[in-house]
């Protein structure tokens, strides 16, 4: 073989390697405008008229304010947040599980989490409706609390995360185990299912900046670990062999990988609810739009996530205006038909 | 292969098992296995379904720890070696590849791992590993394609590619060549071959295929968990070990160069 067409083909692989990176580059930037536009999006809408919104903004006082700066504003923030703890939380279940169904509530931790905000109204035997309970870090802690539990319970029901089979196994049965305890204390308290709804509807109306805060803070602390274990994901698709010959820790690696899964998916239902299908769409949004490997999905997904949930939030209070849907029954609709199209175009590519 | 070659591969073994026993729960499938890989040639280890061939391979990978006594990398025990110092050393192909959505040069490059590490950040050498690997097993032509659309074929390949891209001095196969057509089963053992003879590696393979697995320099003959013979392919033929090993007349006629069982069906 001649050096010049070894030259040539190092040359056409860099550029190649440029296009590709440069594609997901493209599209990471797509993701991160539409989240700036949607962000002054719902500055302007709400229970205002659009009129009223610009004016707030042209001339400010103090009622405006408070309405644009500390109520809409994090609101549009949580949601982009949580939407990306989903989205990244997916990006590691399909990839660590090997299974483009996996999504981040799997393992029980939404159950749990569910469970551990039922006990928790339930102890304090008030029906904490409206605006405020959510807020309370009571209910925070506990939907923490139970979603930690739940995915302990999972572990320790399978004895250990080697075993990918009995680990989706395990999460299934503790999922509904916990789901018909829950069901069984609400129905013994109709108060407290009331108050319940929203949690299990998934819901953004409650995020003031002290959730945005906590999100954001569980954010970084989950993206920046994930990137560097991107590499244990890839490797993971040569097989627990190959992956372990190559000298990957696999215990290690699985294990810090479902600490992230859980810590994200955690954070994310202690203050926006059980929000259904970001977490299992945005991996695959990302994967139909461009090839990526998986640094490049573990960042991408959050983006496309964060979108979705925003976008979400944003439909939630346009459709009923002046008045709110929960906007976990919005995700389910987008993204149940969304599934739907994707399984359409793979039966017409077959 | 050159004599000089030969003296330093018989003075230090490659890897040494000594004594193994595996047992899977009740179920002992190896018993007090002892046996020496010779360096710089390739090895095929053959028997019937069932005898312990992976098992084999798995435990000299250091993938299952024996119940009972050791295995020697370069007279150290596998247990003792550093992760990544072993796996700069032994290689392990398993029998498929999932068909993901990396490029094959990236999965290539995952070869690499033992000397990039967690961030993948890539130097010369590494580069020039990846581009003979590629070479050697012609993938370089399609490396820029997604493995999900190779067919099994170049997918093994790229498998193999991702196998020498290690450049470890001991390579281990599991059925390198299942699930492939003929001609690309005597690519595979053609690559194979070259490894040992040309760059000195030391090859062991479980192979099925009773034609391909004789290309070999060598034969391990494993019976029902045990071990019938180890020894050149010449001397496995000569003492009948295939006969013993799978309780029943196998012929293995020569053609050419190579050895080609010819299967008898009962009358």
């Amino acid at each position: 073989m001649s050096s010049s067409r070894i030259i040539a083909a190092s040359e056409l692989q860099a550029r190649a390697e440029r296009d590709s990176s440069a594609r997901v580059a493209r599209w990471m930037l797509i993701y991160i405008l539409v989240a700036l536009l949607l962000a002054a999006m719902s500055l302007l809408i709400g229970t205002s008229s659009l009129r009223t919104s610009l004016e707030w903004l042209r001339s400010p006082a103090a009622l405006s304010d408070a309405v644009l700066w500390d109520i809409r504003l994090p609101r549009a923030l949580g949601a982009w947040l949580a939407g990306a703890l989903l989205g990244l939380g997916g990006a590691i279940a399909q990839n660590l599980f090997r299974n483009p169904l996996a999504e981040p509530y799997l393992l029980g931790s939404a159950s749990g989490a569910a469970l551990g905000v039922t006990v928790c109204l339930m102890a304090a035997d008030v029906s904490l409706s409206g605006l405020a309970w959510m807020g309370e870090l009571g209910v925070t802690g506990a939907a923490f609390v139970g979603a930690a539990a739940g995915i302990t319970l999972t572990l320790t029901l399978c004895r250990g995360v080697l075993q990918t089979a009995s680990l989706l196994l395990a999460g299934v049965v503790v999922a509904f185990v916990l789901g018909a305890i829950t069901s069984l204390l609400l129905l013994r308290s109709p108060d407290t299912w009331r108050a319940m709804q929203s949690f299990l509807l998934g819901t953004t109306g409650f995020l003031g900046w002290r959730s945005a805060g906590l999100l954001a803070l569980v954010f970084a602390l989950c993206l920046v670990p994930a990137v560097l274990l991107a590499r244990g994901l890839d490797a993971l698709t040569l097989g627990e062999d190959a992956a372990r010959s190559l000298g990957l820790p696999l215990g290690a690696l699985r294990v810090g990988l479902l600490g992230l899964l859980s810590l994200a998916t955690a954070a994310a239902v202690s203050q926006a609810g059980v929000v259904g299908f970001v977490g299992l769409v945005a991996p695959h949004l990302v994967r139909e739009s461009v090839h990526v490997n998986s640094r490049q999905l573990i960042i991408a997904a959050p983006l496309c996530g964060g979108v979705l949930l925003q976008a979400a939030d944003l439909a939630s209070r346009w459709i009923i205006r002046p008045s709110e849907l929960p906007v976990g029954i919005v995700t389910a609709c987008l993204g149940g038909s969304y599934l739907v199209v994707l399984l359409w175009r793979k039966a017409q590519r077959e | 292969m050159s004599s000089v070659l030969q003296a330093r591969a018989q003075a230090v073994p490659a890897l040494a098992a000594r004594d193994i026993t595996v047992r899977f729960g009740p179920r002992t499938v190896l018993e007090n296995l002892s046996l020496d890989i010779t360096g710089a040639c390739w090895t095929s280890i053959v028997g019937p379904n069932g005898c312990g061939k992976s098992t084999l391979l798995r435990t000299l990978a250091g993938l299952i720890d024996p119940w009972g006594g050791t295995v020697a990398l370069e007279g150290r025990p596998l247990s003792a070696w550093p992760r990544r110092e072993r796996a700069k050393r032994v290689a392990w192909l398993p029998q498929s590849t999932m068909a993901s959505d990396l490029t094959v040069r990236d999965c290539v490059a995952l070869g690499r791992f033992p000397y990039t590490g967690w961030l993948g950040n890539s130097r010369l050498a590494d580069e020039e590993a990846i581009t003979r690997a590629l070479k050697a097993t012609g993938a370089d032509e399609w490396w820029n394609r997604r493995l999900s659309t190779l067919s099994g074929g170049e997918r093994q390949r790229v498998s193999l590619a991702r196998l020498l891209a290690v450049e470890a001095s001991i390579l281990l196969l599991d059925e390198p060549t299942t699930h492939l057509d003929p001609p690309h089963q005597i690519d595979i053992a053609s690559i194979l071959r070259q490894q040992a003879h040309r760059c000195g590696g030391t090859i062991v393979s479980a192979i099925h295929d009773m034609t391909v697995a004789l290309m070999a320099d060598r034969v391990i003959v494993m019976g029902p968990h045990s071990l019938v013979g180890h020894g050149t392919v010449s001397e496995a033929l000569e003492g009948d070990w295939l006969s013993r090993a799978f309780g029943t007349e196998i012929s293995i006629v020569r053609s050419g160069t190579s050895y080609v069982w010819q299967p008898q069906l009962p009358r």
